[in-house]
């Protein structure tokens, strides 16, 4: 399924949540959609889901707006930080509720996974610990088989080894039956490397939308004397810079074609470093592939 | 193969550096089949398209052999082209810096040929 945004703004009251913000995912892919809090994220994934509409601007899926209409709803499934389920609700009757509205709905899966979790499907949503609650939300998403699947911190509560599994499944389930997936989170050095294309949304704008692999190649710092660091980065994009004493860092994107010819020490910047440069206030530094 | 991998270089190229080293060092027979994609996505927690990407540049260099539905292959010219690249890489990597460190610590040539000696005995005893 083709998801296309169009010039989509958001506004509550005078906030601006979403700014024009346009881009294509085009691929059954595993994207990562990052930034700080209050950047907008979580307001895009809701209009994706068709759980609100924007204020101007469009998502189209397969050229169709997504809100209320249960032709493209069936296909998309978006698990939230919490509340995604019924606190009156039993377990079971959650997941057969799910197993309705998604025609993709993998019963086997959500089976394997309920046991992996040890959760009790007769017990009330209400009653679950909020790792027990991530866990089902966790199951629902792997088990819709939705052909959108989105993760918005999935994960409150869970422990490390809880959520190995999930990325363990979640890869597992995606080599066998790709589908797009998007995933939000803050813990990203533990996901980094599941994502083949990021986005970095900055208060309401989009900043970033590159493959991974590029933006680790493309991405690095330089150490040295003050005045090496200065003429080595005069035609780089450069997003931070540290000083101590007469020794320089700068943070950079580009080539580093020349870089051997220096003392310069060069070294890579992982995405979630990246993410916060790009991120930091009164940046205005952005990155566009496309 | 590696343990863990590093997110502050490409992926693809330390799948493919890492799979170079296993055919490299014999962990990896010539003859014998590398991880798969999915195989390698597992272990590393990874996105398959990136460790297929390893794979494929493995591929295009005839380092290894794809065989349809069976897997890929370490073909014989592969290692032999693997150890001349690393050979190469050698010399860039190790024998001009240390040329380098040594001019800056004002070592002669002389000097460095005695330390390499001394230091061939060593790693002989």
């Amino acid at each position: 399924m083709e998801i296309k945004v169009n010039k989509l703004s958001k506004r509550y009251r005078k906030k601006h949540a979403l700014n024009e913000v346009s881009f294509e995912l085009t691929e059954p892919k595993i994207y990562g959609l990052l930034g700080r809090n209050g950047a907008g994220k979580t307001t895009f994934m809701d209009i994706l889901a068709g759980y609100q509409l924007p204020t101007s601007g469009d998502v189209l899926v397969n050229n169709k707006n997504p809100f209320d209409n249960r032709e493209i709803s069936q296909h998309i499934c978006l698990i939230k930080e919490g509340s995604n389920f019924n606190q009156n609700l039993k377990v079971k009757h959650i997941l057969n509720s799910y197993s309705l509205f998604y025609p993709n709905w993998d019963q086997a899966l959500a089976n394997e996974l309920i046991k992996e979790y040890n959760l009790s499907l007769n017990a009330k949503v209400k009653t679950l610990s909020k790792g027990m609650e991530s866990a089902l939300g966790v199951i629902v998403g792997l088990s819709s088989l939705a052909t959108i699947t989105i993760f918005d911190e999935p994960y409150i509560g869970l422990d490390a080894a809880a959520r190995k599994n999930f990325y363990n499944t979640l890869l597992e389930q995606y080599e066998t039956r790709p589908r797009t997936i998007i995933f939000s989170t803050h813990l990203i050095d533990e996901v980094s490397l599941l994502f083949e294309e990021v986005l970095i949304l900055r208060e309401g704008d989009l900043i970033m939308h590159e493959k991974a692999e590029i933006m680790r190649q493309g991405a690095f710092s330089v150490t040295g004397s003050k005045a090496e660091v200065e003429q080595f980065i005069q035609d780089k994009q450069v997003m931070k810079i540290k000083e101590l004493a007469n020794m320089m860092t700068a943070f950079v994107f580009g080539s580093q074609e020349g870089v051997e010819d220096t003392d310069l020490n060069v070294e890579g910047v992982p995405i979630q470093e990246l993410m916060i440069y790009l991120t930091e206030k009164g940046g205005e530094v952005s990155w566009m592939a496309n | 193969m590696k343990g863990k991998l590093d997110d502050r270089r490409p992926i693809y190229l330390q799948i493919k550096e890492s799979i170079e080293d296993s055919i490299i060092n014999g962990s990896i027979k010539v003859g014998e089949r590398i991880p798969s994609t999915n195989e390698l996505a597992k272990f590393y927690n990874i996105n398959p398209a990136t460790a297929r990407q390893g794979i494929n540049e493995l591929a295009q260099e005839e380092i290894i052999l794809k065989q349809r539905g069976v897997g890929m292959f370490v073909t014989e010219v592969g290692k032999e082209k693997l150890i001349g690249h690393r050979k190469q890489q050698f010399y860039e990597n190790f024998v001009i810096p240390l040329k380098n460190e040594a001019s800056k610590l004002q070592i002669s040539n002389e000097q460095l040929y005695d330390m390499l000696k001394k230091g061939e005995v060593r790693y002989g005893d």
